[in-house]
């Protein structure tokens, strides 16, 4: 099997893995309460993370370009209490009008 | 009991309507995975194989960049694993709100996606089950045919980033922060605060997606007793 293939293979099992090992050993019983509060704290430091890599991460350093910008714009649409679907459209129109005319 | 039936396909199908703008996306990253691949030699079999039972962005671009790079299988597979690794903190969320014994939710799990799995949070760490599957089914029917039209094709989508679609996903999540933020208390703005400084501080130093998965242990913060 080629190398390509045995990728393909291997990360899918791996993936099936990983998406099981969550709901097969957090579902299906009653947690402590304290642990329950520690997986409803997950979503935002989940979400945050995402938002600050995503925004900020350019390979092996955090950097400030046309990203941050369109991010920006959709924080402030958001603030302004734009539908979700408006902020979103603006931070990609903003961060691709912000390439062009760079 | 019909009624409950109904209010069930009713979930799925409105998490399909809302899952459709992502895969519009979906479907244009996928034809320049297809296309990546394309320049890469995989031929036409292997990167649609790839798109139906793997279905992962991140993974199946990271496998594409080591072996276009030159490297090895080992690499490859660590480096999508990795990346992939931020499903398991995301299925321990949803998980309390899957159905059924063990086998079940392991096979309802497989339809987390990082995008489904966001728009299925209804703030304070609650999840809606039937619209997280019924937002991943577009989703992936996009994925797997825009991967086919992007090896069959010419490259018809250009550069992805020049079209602002990078910024989509941080956005939306940034959308659902804030929500999550206006339902949640002291400690989610204190959670939300560490989880911010510890990806920044990490993305330097780890390797991809590192960040991601320390910063989930801003939610350790759980363990605190509340204050009020």
């Amino acid at each position: 099997m080629s190398t390509l293939w045995v990728a393909i293979v291997a990360v899918t099992l791996a993936n099936v893995a990983i998406k099981a090992a969550g709901p097969i050993l957090a579902g299906g019983r009653e947690l402590p309460p304290r642990v329950n509060d520690v997986i409803a704290l997950l979503t935002p430091a989940l979400l945050t993370a995402l938002v600050v890599t995503e925004t900020f991460g350019e390979g092996d350093h955090l950097a400030l370009d046309e990203r941050a910008l369109g991010i920006g714009v959709a924080a402030v649409a958001l603030a302004l209490r734009a539908p979700v679907l408006l902020a979103v459209v603006l931070a990609a129109l903003a961060t691709a009008l912000a390439r062009l005319l760079s | 009991m019909r009624n409950e039936a109904r209010r069930g396909s009713e979930g799925y199908l409105a998490g399909a309507r809302a899952g459709l703008p992502f895969a519009l996306v979906a479907g244009v990253v996928a034809i320049s995975f297809g296309a990546l691949a394309r320049s890469l030699d995989w031929g036409v079999l292997a990167p649609i194989v790839f798109s139906v039972i793997t279905f992962s962005v991140a993974a199946q671009f990271a496998v594409a960049a080591v072996l276009g790079a030159g490297g090895g299988a080992f690499a490859a597979i660590a480096a999508a694993v990795l990346l992939n690794a931020r499903f398991l903190p995301m299925g321990m969320a949803v998980a309390p709100f899957l159905k059924g014994g063990p086998l079940r939710r392991a096979l309802e799990g497989q339809t987390i996606l990082t995008t489904s799995w966001a728009l299925a949070s209804r703030g304070g760490g609650r999840f809606d089950r039937a619209f997280m599957i019924g937002a991943t089914v577009p989703q992936y029917v996009a994925w797997t045919v825009g991967t086919a039209i992007g090896v069959l094709a010419d490259n018809i989508v250009g550069d992805v980033e020049r079209l602002g679609l990078d910024v989509i996903f941080p956005a939306f999540f940034l959308a659902l922060l804030v929500r999550e933020l206006k339902s949640g208390g002291k400690r989610t703005i204190a959670a939300t605060a560490i989880a911010a400084a510890l990806a920044a501080a990490l993305v330097p130093i780890a390797p991809p997606s590192v960040p991601v998965l320390a910063a989930c242990g801003a939610a350790l913060l759980g363990l605190k007793r509340r204050s009020s």
